[in-house]
């Protein structure tokens, strides 16, 4: 990349202000103010807080409700990320062929990415309620007790298939510019030395993507952590029961709902720190090994 | 090690007609070579061949074996492709060894066949790396590498050379050249270089506009260009074309400056337009010939290229032994017997008919 060189300071610290300043206000503050109020202990009412150091984090740790979230978590976004993936790949895969209307199919395909988490519930409400949506009722007519309200099991698959579904179009822009990149001769390469099509994408397409799928395995993780509140909260809002509360819908239980906005932060920063370890190993990961 | 038959190929992308009908019989063993300027479907021709192209007639018949229509797995092909198209996630050996695997070869089998090819073109010490960390000529050799092991009926090379520097370029072609006779696999090379196709063949095919213009031994096509087109694309300087009329009962050509030329026999009709066609090597500098006014000399050490022009304004290109050539006045002579003589209208060699 080409270096530009400013003569002075006041230049550059003015060209990165608004960044700065956006960064400051919406990130540093309320982190800041959640890593401070996860070590205090606040009355219900907020009249008096004291601090109590890691008593909220070893709290948190060792209560088996929380953790009972956590191993639900797990469960969630590798699903969501498995699926989100899964079915990408196998789009992308197949809109990488010529076809007719190529162009039409792809554009389709990238449309989910631009409805709103809370918008691609109800949608998936109106296909999967029990009463009003149309594969709910056919399911209940075909004899399947299907009631995302009232069955744990259900209510999380569902969430798993909503998010994934609004994840799919972003995975496929990416496979599909990832399966684009791979020059032509190499795979025809690969035909001519008698690798016939389901072997030459495992042994050829598959290794080529895989810095693509693996950068996208660490989005979707963060995704399926920390973007999948307002699916969870239109569609089961955590219930029944805590079948599908995950540990971002716990932290707004805590917070907003009990109101323990001391364990509600504990529980947002070990997130945070969740996250920036994920980021960690990503770039440490995509520095080292993309480059083919 | 297998003949290769090519039956009237045709090719067309929608409306676009690439290939009109090209025929060609390849002996076991022979190295052809299929020159002709972008755009003229050699490469074509050559993924046809491969399989990696499906053809809108015609048939591909490999050691007498129809296989029109199979996968490129199932014809026993190898091929070097101008990019290499080596697997950049496998290590040279790996990319060696990947066609071996596929076929189910054991590994000690590989483990020989992959070694013998190392040695054969001197990558031994490569096979452990990974094909961003060779260069372009050690990528050339693990794709030619990757085509001997698997001990193909047919070699197919689509302007594997054309990546390289000038030098290695030259190098590589020598070295192509005694690998495929001594191994002996029948060959397709691919080139838009005239000097590559006269150095590699064993004959010529030369494409102009999804014809096989001619097919020919190089020195054939050299000698005896079947159309002015092969005669121009083939030669460096090219060949010059001068206009004329026949006479005296199609025993003379006239051209247009007045010049009367005696022809070998009758080439054709009074008053017929042809093509008088002399390379610059056979342009010798005295008197009674064509007067043109030297405007360019390039030398080249023991001889120079002079560019001229004719009286009329027509460009003429002489290449003279010697060094000392000055611009200016110049009288050239055509000697008879290095002279072509094309028709006008069709472009086609006219040969003398008694």
């Amino acid at each position: 990349m080409r270096k530009v060189h400013f003569k002075g300071v006041a230049l550059p610290y003015l060209l990165l202000l608004p960044q700065l300043v956006i960064t400051g206000l919406f990130f540093f503050w309320p982190a800041g103010q959640a890593v401070w109020q996860s070590f205090l202990r606040e009355d219900a009412f907020g009249l008096s807080s004291e601090f109590i150091g890691f008593e909220n984090f070893a709290d948190v740790l060792s209560d088996p409700s929380w953790l009972e979230a956590a191993g639900r978590t797990l469960v969630f976004s590798a699903s969501v990320a498995a699926l989100a993936l899964g079915a990408a790949l196998f789009l992308a895969v197949q809109a990488d062929k010529q076809i007719r209307g190529a162009d039409t199919y792809k554009t389709l395909l990238i449309w989910p990415y631009a409805v709103a988490p809370a918008l691609a519930a109800v949608l998936w409400l109106f296909m999967f309620h029990p009463n009003i949506g149309i594969f709910g009722r056919m399911l209940n007519a075909a004899g399947i007790a299907w009631d995302y309200k009232l069955d744990g099991d259900q209510a999380m698959l569902l969430i798993i298939l909503a998010s994934a579904w609004k994840q799919v179009s972003y995975n496929f822009i990416f496979f599909l510019a990832g399966l684009q990149s791979i020059p032509k001769s190499v795979l025809e390469a690969a035909a001519i030395d008698g690798a016939r099509p389901l072997r030459r994408f495992w042994t050829v397409t598959f290794p080529l993507l895989s810095p693509t799928a693996f950068f996208l395995l660490v989005v979707n993780l963060v995704y399926a952590f920390f973007d999948t509140f307002g699916v969870i909260h239109s569609l089961t809002q955590g219930g029944p029961g805590k079948s599908t509360e995950t540990l971002i819908y716990r932290v707004y239980t805590d917070g907003v709902m009990n109101l323990n906005l001391g364990s509600s932060a504990a529980q947002s920063v070990i997130l945070m720190i969740l996250v920036i370890g994920l980021t960690i190993v990503q770039f440490r990961y995509v520095e080292r090994k993309v480059h083919y | 090690m297998a003949t290769l038959a090519l039956r009237d190929i045709t090719k067309s992308f929608g409306a676009t007609h690439v290939l009109h009908g090209v025929s060609l019989d390849v002996a076991e063993g022979e190295m052809i070579v299929i020159v002709g300027a972008s755009g003229c479907g050699k490469s074509t021709l050559l993924r046809i061949v491969a399989g990696l192209e499906t053809e809108t007639s015609g048939a591909v018949v490999i050691g007498g074996q129809d296989v029109t229509g199979l996968e490129p797995a199932d014809r026993d092909v190898a091929m070097v492709f101008q990019n290499y198209a080596l697997y950049p996630h496998m290590s040279v050996f790996g990319n060696m060894a990947y066609g071996l695997k596929i076929r189910g070869l054991p590994k000690p089998e590989i483990e020989r066949r992959v070694g013998e090819a190392a040695r054969l073109l001197g990558i031994e010490a490569l096979l452990e790396r990974r094909p961003r960390q060779l260069s372009g000529g050690q990528r050339q050799r693990v794709a030619m590498g990757r085509a001997i092991v698997r001990e193909p009926k047919l070699f197919l090379f689509d302007e594997p050379l054309s990546n390289l520097d000038a030098k290695l370029r030259v190098q590589m072609r020598a070295e192509i050249r005694r690998l495929q006779k001594r191994l002996g696999v029948t060959s397709l090379f691919v080139t838009h270089d005239q000097v590559e196709a006269m150095t590699l063949g064993d004959r010529l095919v030369v494409m102009h506009q999804g014809h096989a213009a001619q097919i020919a031994t190089p020195m054939e096509i050299w000698a005896k260009p079947a159309d002015t087109y092969v005669a121009g694309f083939i030669g460096s300087p090219a060949m010059n074309f001068i206009p004329a009329t026949l006479g005296h009962g199609g025993h003379v050509a006239t051209l247009a400056g007045g010049l009367a030329l005696p022809m070998p026999g009758r080439m054709g009709t009074d008053g017929q337009g042809v093509t008088i066609g002399i390379r610059p090597e056979h342009l010798r500098p005295g008197m009674g010939g064509l007067e043109a006014v030297v405007e360019l000399v390039e030398p080249l050490g023991s001889e120079a290229v002079l560019h001229a022009r004719l009286a009329d304004g027509s460009p003429l290109t002489a290449r003279l032994p010697g060094i000392l050539h000055g611009e200016g006045r110049l009288g050239l002579v055509l000697p008879l017997e290095s002279l072509h003589i094309f028709d006008a209208a069709s472009g086609r060699r006219l040969e003398s008919a008694g």
